[in-house]
């Protein structure tokens, strides 16, 4: 049985379906971001005054992803243009550099996760805390029955509000030196994973929702990539209007980081 | 008249090519501003600074969505789709924004 319409457009909408389905899709998406921003909005717009962190996230890595992912939005509509021009060979050479340009996002997204992960707020029993990089636990550590010891590469403060604004002169003056604490003077340890406050909460949702949106499109392109000589030889138009939607679905996921990006790490 | 979507046009690689240069151009510039926004000493508080940055990346946006997603030349229906997005995600961040002190009489905050 021959799929309708996969080539040729459809007199009442003017477009092939596979264009009229991303769009909708896309529009499904946009609904599905909108709400966790409005969530996001809410969240900050409700916190503590002085309790919303600022400066968290690594600008410099936020950077170089924005334009990763733009540069691979690019050679995405290359690679569409190629098949345009039939020229299956650039086609190839254009949407490898997606693949890797894609891979390179997810590698450092995933080293500022483990950044998260191994940066521990800790809350002493005489009122301070004291924020760092996991350096070491000795064997015996054992928070629970109070034994043994951890070190963090960082810094003691009076009040938990100090560690909110790492914009600040006062922390971005701050000295940072090994710690050595006894769990015996411990109250609380807590990772900076998405359970240790409202701001890390919204943060890995919607980083790590974006980067599902990522991964399942460069599986997509790596597939076509890939597998899809065999459709070229013998139906090249349908090929490049394969392109075109997976082209349109990453360039929305390009578009969702341009908005993540200055509301999470520059605001 | 003809309605010819950007994709149905006649291709030129170069063409694209010099396009997507001079987008890339551009978006390295925004994306400089923003930054430079955000570490300036603009305002008081965040408020003028975050409308500045979300302003700079709306033409980021613009960009992408105008030249690499084709909006700028596309057909009426996928405009029509794009309509009842954009009314339908000013409802749910405004309906979200307007329940915010919403709260049902007898609710306590704590």
């Amino acid at each position: 049985m021959e799929i309708p319409y996969t080539i040729e457009t459809r007199p009442d909408t003017g477009l092939y379906n596979a264009k009229l389905g991303i769009w909708l899709f896309l529009a499904s998406e946009v609904m599905l971001f909108g709400g966790l921003f409005s969530a996001y909005v809410l969240l900050r717009v409700g916190a503590e005054p002085g309790m919303w962190p600022h400066g968290w996230l690594n600008v410099t890595l936020g950077t170089i992803n924005t334009l990763l992912l733009a540069l691979s939005a690019i050679t995405t509509l290359l690679a569409w243009a190629a098949c345009k021009v039939r020229d299956f060979a650039k086609f190839k050479i254009f949407h490898a550099c997606t693949i890797l340009l894609a891979l390179t996002f997810l590698g450092i997204k995933s080293y500022e996760y483990h950044d998260k992960l191994i940066h521990y707020e800790v809350q002493l029993t005489n009122g301070k805390f004291a924020d760092g990089h996991l350096v070491e636990e000795s064997k015996d550590f054992d928070l629970a029955n109070k034994t043994g010891t951890v070190t963090l590469h960082g810094r003691i403060v009076e009040d938990e509000k100090d560690l909110m604004d790492l914009r600040s002169p006062e922390a971005r003056s701050a000295k940072l030196d090994e710690i050595t604490i006894a769990a015996a003077d411990i109250k609380k340890m807590e990772n900076y994973g998405p359970k240790h406050n409202t701001f890390t909460a919204i943060y890995f949702t919607l980083t790590g929702l974006h980067a599902l949106h990522i991964l399942g499109g460069t599986i997509v392109i790596f597939y076509m990539w890939a597998f899809g000589g065999a459709m070229w030889k013998t139906d090249p138009e349908r090929f490049t209007n394969r392109i075109e939607v997976s082209g349109l679905f990453w360039h929305f996921v390009d578009l969702v980081w341009i908005f993540l990006f200055p509301v999470l790490y520059l605001t | 008249m003809i309605d010819m979507s950007e994709s149905e046009k006649p291709v030129s690689l170069n063409s694209y090519i010099r396009l997507c240069g001079v987008v890339f151009l551009v978006v390295l510039c925004t994306t400089s501003a923003m930054i430079a926004t955000s570490f300036s000493h603009i305002g008081d508080g965040w408020t003028l600074k975050v409308a500045l940055i979300l302003a700079i990346a709306v033409v980021n946006a613009f960009l992408v969505a105008g030249y690499l997603m084709h909006l700028l030349s596309e057909k009426k229906l996928i405009y029509t789709v794009l309509a009842f997005t954009v009314f339908f995600f000013i409802g749910l961040l405004g309906l979200t924004i307007c329940a915010t002190n919403g709260f049902p009489p007898g609710t306590v905050s704590h």
